[in-house]
This record gives structure tokens, sequence and C-alpha cells, in this order.
């Protein structure tokens, strides 16, 4: 069974996924931060790789990968950085990036390499599923890494079915059509994060996207499994020296309990 | 490939050869897939074909003429003819193109109109059909372009639109389409986006291609009367996105007699780094949702791109395009900054005709490729050089091109 999977046969409620840059504020930030958010408490990391043209991010975790990449931040590196970091973390990571990066690096390649540095699992919002099923899933799959797609509230019924299907680990929940970092109105989505539950899905269901704060992370948590920081995790991270790093991240996952 | 029977039509799916496709977030499933499978039926409904050629004839100011360019044809020992976009309403091709999606918006219900642009030009035409309509109009514009293109943003200003800086990254054409993209995502319900050349996700290149082709459409009968012959020997047009090379190449497509010439912008220099040469610096990938040739680095980080021209400053081309150089059915070159300048300035004098700064860099080709005597040979001149006139002015007081 994948770590995904235990996680959420272990906590069925108020899992805490939470989002940072690899390489970000500093190169080789990437472990430490990795363990600070194990030692507070998180149950999940997604940890994003860099692009320069993130579509589907809002403006604080782009200039958050622009950092990383001024820092020198690639795939080949940050493989290089998570060689022996299972020694130490045992939370499910996954990593979220865009296709061509990934594409340069060969796709084969790099569910190899992930695999073998004990990543769990994939989040690529630019690899639609006709494209997945047509050419990726069988790489994915051979690699044993789970592949998680989004839904929005614009998705119709029978798509949401089918991406379940695809999805192993869990599915991501949108909380709105919107790019990361905009501020959700979990309360006007009702009806679509109900409607997700009473599908009666394979898989549990994260809500991302919108989710800052105590409040919004236990609204979210009242309709799903459980939900994801971004954003409003790089923000406290910005200008934190290695020191501050445990610290800062210890204060922002209490404030969340 | 290029035993295929046709390069005009992408697969179901928005493929041409190993390029296209839709790479796109989830976030924008609804919207493309709106248009994917609604977008053919409505673009050849009698009653759109009917107002999309009216509009075409009437208020762009179609067709455009085919004139024949004797003191040039004299300069270059062959016989050139010159597709006058230059002269549609706006000022150049992109406004075939925001004609036929605006009735498209429209048609699909929406209210709300996006739209990047690089030199402004493509901005100007949506903005100008959007004043038309009556719609709301947002329009992407890297910082960088806002302060070369001054004259375009006051035009976009005065026809109503809103003008939205992208100030990310290189700030330029690369960085609006990012945003539009982004605004698009965050409006997915009342919002079209009229994308201005042949790139984005599927249905997108071949809607778009769709719309210019009109360029094309019109050579076959003008060439005809004044030749004797629909087909010319070689068909010339520069490509930043490429969506004039796709309307003057598209009936030719599968003509494979006739020869496709396209012109990319060498900036400074293919080998200064400070170029927007697709296919001499990119290589496989994907960007704003298909694949197609990239300028990345080896990590897969799309590279900053440098042109004199905006229109041209992008990091990419088109999976048409990607498809026709890599079997080979067009032949790509590249003009650099100075040989579109000086490519401008031998327009003007010889023909009186001031191009846009773009279509110069099909124009300086004719430095580099010798034709027959014989030859009829038909360069598309995308659009005028108005918007240009200060880069121009510089260059005429010796000042070095800078973008």
């Amino acid at each position: 069974m994948s770590r995904i999977k235990e996680l959420f046969v272990k906590k069925k409620q108020n899992v805490l996924n939470v989002y940072f840059t690899a390489g970000y504020p500093a190169l080789n930030d990437t472990l430490p931060i990795l363990k600070a958010l194990q030692d507070a408490g998180a149950d999940m990391v997604e940890l994003g790789m860099p692009y320069s043209d993130p579509l589907a991010d809002g403006p604080v975790i782009q200039s958050s990968s622009a950092r990383a990449l001024a820092n020198g931040m690639t795939i080949l590196k940050l493989f290089d950085q998570l060689k022996n970091f299972r020694k130490e973390i045992h939370l499910p990571v996954l990593l979220m990036g865009y296709m061509n990066p990934i594409l340069q690096y060969g796709f084969e390649n790099f569910c190899r390499d992930a695999s073998e540095a004990g990543i769990d699992g994939l989040i690529l919002p630019d690899l639609p599923v006709y494209e997945f099923e047509n050419e990726f899933a069988k790489l994915i799959r051979k690699y044993n890494l789970d592949f998680i797609f989004l839904v929005t509230p614009e998705t119709e019924e029978m798509r949401i079915r089918k991406l379940d299907e695809q999805s192993s680990g869990f599915l991501y929940a949108v909380s709105s059509s919107s790019t990361t970092g905009k501020n959700a109105t979990l309360n006007q989505q009702e009806n679509y994060f109900n409607k997700l539950r009473s599908m009666e899905l394979k898989n549990p269901v994260m809500i991302g996207f919108g989710i800052k704060d105590k409040s919004s992370f236990s609204k979210a948590c009242s309709f799903a499994n459980g939900a994801i920081i971004g954003t409003a995790f790089i923000n406290i991270l910005e200008n934190a020296s290695l020191k501050e790093i445990p610290v800062r991240i210890r204060d922002f996952i209490n404030c969340l309990k | 490939m290029a035993g295929s029977k046709t390069f005009q039509k992408p697969s179901e799916k928005g493929y041409y050869g190993e390029f296209g496709g839709a790479f796109i977030p989830e976030m924008l499933f609804s919207n493309v897939e709106q248009l994917r499978t609604r977008y053919l039926e409505i673009i050849t409904e009698p009653e759109f074909l009917k107002e999309f050629d009216l509009l075409l004839k009437d208020y762009a100011g179609r067709p455009t003429p085919l004139y024949f360019a004797s003191r040039l044809s004299d300069k270059y020992g062959t016989r050139i003819f010159l597709k006058r976009e230059d002269l549609c309403h706006t000022g150049a091709h992109k406004i075939n193109n925001t004609i036929g999606q605006i009735l498209l918006a429209q048609k699909l219900g929406k209210k709300r109109i996006i739209a990047e642009t690089g030199a402004g030009q493509h901005g100007v035409a949506t903005a100008t059909v959007c004043a038309l309509k009556g719609l709301e109009c947002i329009v992407y514009m890297g910082e960088k372009d806002i302060q070369r293109q001054a004259p375009n943003v006051a035009r976009m200003k005065m026809l109503g639109a809103t003008v939205i800086p992208a100030t990310s990254g290189s700030k330029t054409l690369k960085d609006a389409t990012n945003e539009a993209i982004r605004d698009w995502i965050n409006h997915p319900i009342d919002t079209h986006y009229i994308i201005g050349s042949v790139v984005g996700p599927h249905p997108y290149p071949d809607m778009v291609a769709r719309f210019q082709s009109i360029i094309s459409a019109e050579l076959k009968w003008q060439l005809k009367e004044k030749t004797g012959n629909n087909n010319p020997n070689a068909v010339i047009a520069c490509v930043g996105g490429g969506s004039n090379a796709a309307g003057s190449f598209y009936h030719f497509l599968d003509e494979l007699q006739v020869q496709l010439i396209a012109v990319e912008a060498a900036g400074e220099g293919i080998e200064s780094g400070k170029s927007a040469a697709t296919t001499s610096l990119g290589t496989k990938g994907i960007l704003h949702g298909s694949r197609s040739l990239v300028m990345q680095t080896n990590d897969g980080q799309v590279v900053e791109p440098h042109s004199i021209s905006a229109g041209l400053d992008y990091p990419g081309i088109g999976p048409l395009h990607a498809h026709l150089f890599v079997t080979g059915r067009a032949s790509f070159y590249s003009a650099t900054d100075t040989e579109a300048l000086n490519a401008a300035f031998l327009l003007a004098k010889r023909e009186g005709i001031i191009p846009a700064l773009e279509s110069a860099h099909a124009l300086a080709i004719l430095e580099k490729i010798k034709f027959a005597k014989d030859d009829n040979v038909v360069i598309c001149l995308s659009g005028r050089g108005d918007k240009d006139l200060e880069t121009y002015m510089k260059a005429m007081e010796g000042v070095k091109p800078n973008a």
C-alpha cells in the first residue's frame, strides 16, 4: 500500500497537506522545511518543482518559483537533495509541477528517479486526463507513483467520476475556479462540496486553493478528508533564515489546529 | 508526417503530427471543451459565415489588394507581389481573427472578452471588435511592450478597453499570455479568450488558422487574375506565433509545388543570446497549452526571447509551424533586427510603403534567397509601420536599435 493510501487509512479527517516550492527561500532549504513540517505535525507534503510559466498558480507561488529558479533550483538538483531524505522523513511526499520541465528531463527518467528517491505521487496540473491515459499513465504506474487529478466547481459529474477513477491517492478539489492564492469563499461552494461527498468517490478528497488559516482549514475539513495549504505557507517562509524556519513552521501549523 | 494527406487540418485532438494537443489545467477544461466541441459547427453555419464575410468586407476592408511591387521586383530580379494586410482596418491582419472570434463568442453567450498582445496589433483588433459588439474588453500586455508600443496602448484605451500590464518574467508577449490564461481560469463562465495567434491549446491553432485563411483564399483568385495561375512559386511570411504565416500558407499547404518560407526574428543574431528564432534555438516542449518547439533551458525553463519587433518576441511557434518545420514542408529562415530595419527603409523608399517591423522581417529575406526572374513571389505584408515610428526615427538618427 502506498504511503498516501496508508495515511488515509489511519486518518480520515483533518488531513493537512502543505505545499511549498523546492529551493525557496534558499536553494538548500528543501530538506530542513520537510523536516520542520514533519516535526510540526503536517500529514503530507506537496513539493513544488519551480517553473518559469506556472499557469495554474497565483503571484505568490509564481514569485517563489522565480526565486527558486534564481537560486539555481532544477529537477536534477532536487533529486540530489532528496537522495537520502527517506532516512528522516516518513510523511507522504508528492511532487507538483508542470509538464515542460519534466519532458525535458525525460518523462520516464523522471518517474524512475522520483520513485527511487522515495516520492509517493505526482500532481501535474497541465497533464489532462486524455493525454494521461494516452501516453503517460503507464509510465507513472510502472514506477508505482500515485497520480492526483484536480476537479473544479465546473467539472461535470461524469468527468468527476472519470478523474476519480484515474486518480490514486486522493482527488484534489479546487475550491473555486481560480489560480492559487485567491480568497475563496468556501460557503458559496457548499453545493459543490456536498455533491462530491454524496458521489461516494473511490478516493479521499482534499480541498485546495484559498485555504489560508484555521477557519478556512476547518471549514474545508468539514466538507472533505482534509485540505491543502500553499500560498499562505509560502508567505510565512518569506525571508526566513535557516534558523527561523522550524519556529515559523511550528507556529504556523499550531495556529491551524 | 510528410506523407499524410493534409497539412491543413489537425487531428480530432488537435495534433499536427506530434505537435499540438491541449495541455491545460482542469480549471480551463470546461471553457476549452465548449470551444472544441462547438467551434466547427458554429463557424461553418451559413448565418455565421454571412456575417463574418460582411464584416470582413465592409468593416475590415477586404479583400486587401495584391500589389505587384515593380521597383522592388527590379531590385531583386524577380516578380514580387505584396499582400497588403497592412491596409486592413486597425493596420494588420489581426482583425480577420478577432472578427471571427467575437462572432463566435457571441454565439457562445460570452459577455467579457480577454486578450493578450505583443506589438499591440492584436490588442487593438480585439478592442475594436469589442467596441463594435459592445462587449467588455480586457487586454493583457507586457509592461515592456506597453512602453515600446505607446500609440497602440492609447488606441486600445480610446476604444474602451482596459489594458493590464503583465509584470512577471520578461514582461513581454509570453507573460501577457500567461496573465490572460490566469484571468480565464478565474472567470470560467462568462469570458472568452481571444488568442491572437495560432498558438494555445486545441482548438485555437486550427480556429485562428481558419479565420486567417481568408488571406490565402484571396491570394488564389488574385494571383489567377494577375499571373494566370492560382499558385505562386513562393509565399513568404514572418512568424512569431505564426498567424499571418498560417493564413498566407493555408490554401497552399497541400499544394506541394508552392514553396512556403517562414521568417523568424533572429534579434541581435541567433547565437547572440538575444533572439527569438524558435526553430533554430528551440526544442520540443509544451508552451501555453500545446506541444511545439519552445526556446528553453536544458532544465525546461522557458527562456526570454528578444526581437526589435514586439510581435515576433515569442519563445515558441504554433504547432502547425513546428510540424511544417520538422517535415520540411516550409523552409524557415531568420532576419536580425538590423536586417529588418534595412528592409523596412528599403520598402519605404522603393515602394512608398512603411511596413510594420514584423513584416519587415519577411521582406529582409529577399537579401538571402535568390528567386528566378519569372518566379511569382508573394510576401505577406502583415501590418503597417505607424506603431513602429519611434523605432524608425531612432534608426534614422543613427541610434543602435534597442528594443
